[in-house]
């Protein structure tokens, strides 16, 4: 029965995770709104458009990283509710498979999210964005959402299973991701050219958002099979 | 460091965890710690610009080795567990018996860290890659308790311990190297470098000698004695199981 | 011993089960449980709530690893190679494996993709449990509880599992649903498939049931051959 590839297992749960969010649309009947209230109300606690604008690359980020944490927690919501989790550890399923599926799934909500807040900032914040800042951004936050959803996910399945899962993840979660609020903060930063930064600042963070995302991802299909099935 | 022996059991399971080695290692420990407080306090001199501040460093930098040395071991004894073929849950209660002495030892760090800044440099913190990496560390090694206080079966418990004590060890240069990178495009912030600022002499450095050896020996001490700590709980589990057994099998009208 | 017992598990036998012990915490969920269900039985356990019958299926189901003694379920041994136990089995407990916002033929479709099940497969599981027309393509979170368990069991049909382990499969259901399910079981039995499942449905499952096994304390206390 262990005829199927790998590939196919990974299409097979992203298309499914996918298709549950754009039916339940949780991502934008909820957390979209719920980030972009962030968004304002980080405006209400800094007061002022000098620092607004100076600040915007961190408080996009901080608001993806605190939405992020949602979408996650949702993401095996979905598995454990029905006790799906079991029954694909009892289907053989291939779990590294399974990882790279809900990474990848995961990966696509975020990066509507990063949109819509950057959209967000631009018009609340009175960010200028130029077509060279707009690369570094685009690829920047690119590889920051592969490493942030690698290490959610492993964090969020080894959570899965047990009882107060919703505040152990971002315990998990949010000192092993502070790189990717960095790296990310700072490459927006240029890319916005905040701070009277310059583009070209930007682009060495890209290579720390990248090896991050790497060794996380990878470390992350290894871990995920043992770290669930027992 | 092998601690289940059948006679080491036995003798542990009578009369606590100490064991003829131990009570050696214990007095060794408290003679080089009593030596570090006449080294640190009375013999070593205070620094020319620091004055007896300079002193905290005999129980900071020692503090500093020991977390990072308890975590290493944290971190190998899981890739034992993990990769060895028995899967030895005497590493994993090796693994973390560091942990926590390591989490004690990084609250340590931090303190005396701050203290010390806040007498040198005037302030408690600064963001610079060494500190705030130590911080994340703290943290993420709180996560990895909690996480080992996780429900589940022991041999499945020993297995994620195992997996989050090495994801941790990933995380610690990506954090060190994201901060270092930060901070060196805000040089205007470190006006004061985090290095130790302090010429140290012949009697200086012999005194941080001393308090590393000290703290060694204190944490193989505290290691021996916090894993068979570990172990005997997990026998205590397995006796307790027999008669939970026994107790369960009544239940059913079965008698043994 | 783990020699011994693998050569006894012929070709004839689907569960062995010797003194086996599940923790659940602390507490001994099964305690030294001996077990043996020959492969076409359909076994019925029952036993007050608390007994062990949920530990029972899902141990053998390979969900949770045995603390001691030794097991094999379908040629497999449940403490080395709980991955070839799971693949040869399947269970629905209380709850289905069912994600609520996807319609049964896509519930399916995930479930086939994951072991490359064709359209066929698919096609024919559906018709079996009666799943086919308009049900097809109702998500599972419109279903009735007894529509919902059907569909598991076709998830079940489509993984040629040789081993059904089902905990409670009447409870929440009308009494159609459950002549629905007995139905369902016995078609299962008749195309070879072992059945353990538990019930507090006593004259039903004893209708449907070759064999009855009584759980107490977290052993068996009555296996009337």
């Amino acid at each position: 029965m262990s005829s199927v590839s790998r590939l196919q297992t990974v299409r097979a749960v992203c298309a499914k995770d996918l298709r549950i969010e754009q039916r339940s649309k949780v991502l934008t009947s909820q957390i979209v709104p719920f980030a972009l209230v962030m968004l304002v109300l980080f405006a209400f606690a800094l007061d002022g458009d000098v620092i607004l604008e100076r600040t915007a690359p961190g408080l996009v980020w901080l608001a993806m990283l605190f939405s992020s944490m949602i979408i996650v927690q949702r993401s095996f919501v979905v598995e454990i509710a029905d006790g799906a989790l079991d029954a694909l550890r009892v289907a053989g399923a291939d779990m590294s498979g399974v990882f790279w599926g809900k990474w990848f799934a995961l990966i696509v909500q975020l990066v509507v999210l990063e949109a819509v807040l950057i959209v967000g900032a631009i018009v609340m914040y009175g960010i200028d964005l130029q077509i060279s800042g707009l690369v570094l951004l685009v690829t920047s936050s690119i590889s920051a959402t592969c490493g942030l959803s690698a290490v959610s996910t492993i964090y969020a399945g080894l959570a899965s299973g047990v009882r107060g899962r919703e505040s152990l993840l971002p315990l998990l979660v949010l000192p092993v991701a502070s790189p990717v609020l960095i790296g990310a903060t700072r490459a927006a930063e240029a890319a916005f050219g905040a701070g009277g930064t310059v583009v070209s600042e930007g682009w060495p963070w890209l290579g720390l958002l990248s090896v991050f995302a790497v060794v996380f991802s990878f470390g992350g299909s290894l871990a995920f099979g043992p770290l669930i099935d027992d | 460091m092998t601690l289940d022996s059948p006679s080491t059991v036995s003798t542990t399971s009578r009369r606590g965890t100490a064991t003829a080695a131990t009570r050696v290692l214990g007095a060794l420990t408290i003679v080089m710690i009593g030596w570090l407080g006449v080294f640190g306090l009375l013999l070593s001199p205070a620094d020319r610009d620091q004055g007896d501040a300079v002193r905290i460093m005999y129980v900071h930098v020692p503090s500093v080795w020991l977390a990072y040395l308890a975590f290493i071991v944290t971190a190998l004894a899981s890739a034992v567990h993990l990769f060895g073929k028995s899967h030895s849950l005497q590493a994993d209660r090796v693994a973390g018996a560091s942990a926590e002495i390591g989490v004690v030892f990084m609250a340590v760090t931090l303190v005396t860290g701050m203290l010390w800044g806040r007498i040198t440099w005037g302030v408690y913190w600064q963001w610079d890659a060494r500190l705030t990496t130590t911080a994340l560390l703290f943290i993420s090694y709180i996560g990895y308790l909690a996480v080992r206080g996780l429900e589940g079966s022991r041999s499945q418990r020993a297995r994620r311990s195992a997996i989050v004590g090495l994801l941790a060890v990933l995380e610690v240069p990506l954090v060190h190297w994201s901060v270092k990178l930060w901070r060196s495009l805000h040089q205007e912030a470190t006006v004061l470098g985090t290095d130790l600022d302090v010429s140290l002499d012949g009697l200086m450095l012999f005194s941080l000698f001393v308090g590393v050896v000290a703290f060694t020996l204190l944490f193989l001490w505290l290691l021996l004695h916090r894993s068979r700590v570990l172990m005997m709980i997990d026998l205590s589990a397995e006796t307790g199981l027999d008669a939970a057994l026994a107790q369960r099998r009544a239940e059913g009208g079965v008698t043994p | 011993m783990g020699v011994e017992l693998s050569a006894q598990c012929d070709e004839s036998v689907a569960v062995t089960l010797r003194d086996v012990v599940v923790l659940l915490g602390d507490f001994p969920a099964l305690a030294s449980l001996d077990l043996s269900v020959n492969r076409g039985e359909v076994v019925m356990l029952t036993g007050p709530n608390g007994a062990g019958k949920t530990s029972l299926l899902r141990v053998c189901a390979g969900l949770v690893p045995i603390a001691r003694g030794e097991g094999m379920v379908m040629g497999a041994d449940l403490r080395h190679q709980r991955a070839s136990v799971r693949s040869r089995v399947g269970m629905v407990g209380h709850s289905n494996g069912l994600y609520d916002d996807l319609t049964v033929r896509e519930n399916l479709e995930f479930w086939g993709s994951l072991i490359g099940a064709g359209d066929d497969e698919l096609r024919q599981a559906m018709s079996i449990m009666g799943l086919d027309g308009r049900l097809a393509s109702v998500r599972v979170r419109g279903l009735s509880a007894g529509q919902r368990r059907r569909t598991a069991f076709a998830i079940l049909v489509v993984r040629r599992a040789g081993l059904w382990l089902l905990d409670e499969p009447h409870a929440g259901l009308d009494s159609d649903a459950r002549d629905e399910v007995d139905e369902v079981l016995r078609r299962a039995s008749a195309s070879g498939a072992t059945v353990m499942l538990s019930s507090h449905e006593l004259d039903r499952a004893q209708q449907l049931a070759t064999k009855e096994v009584r759980l107490a304390g977290g052993v068996v206390v009555g296996d009337p051959q």
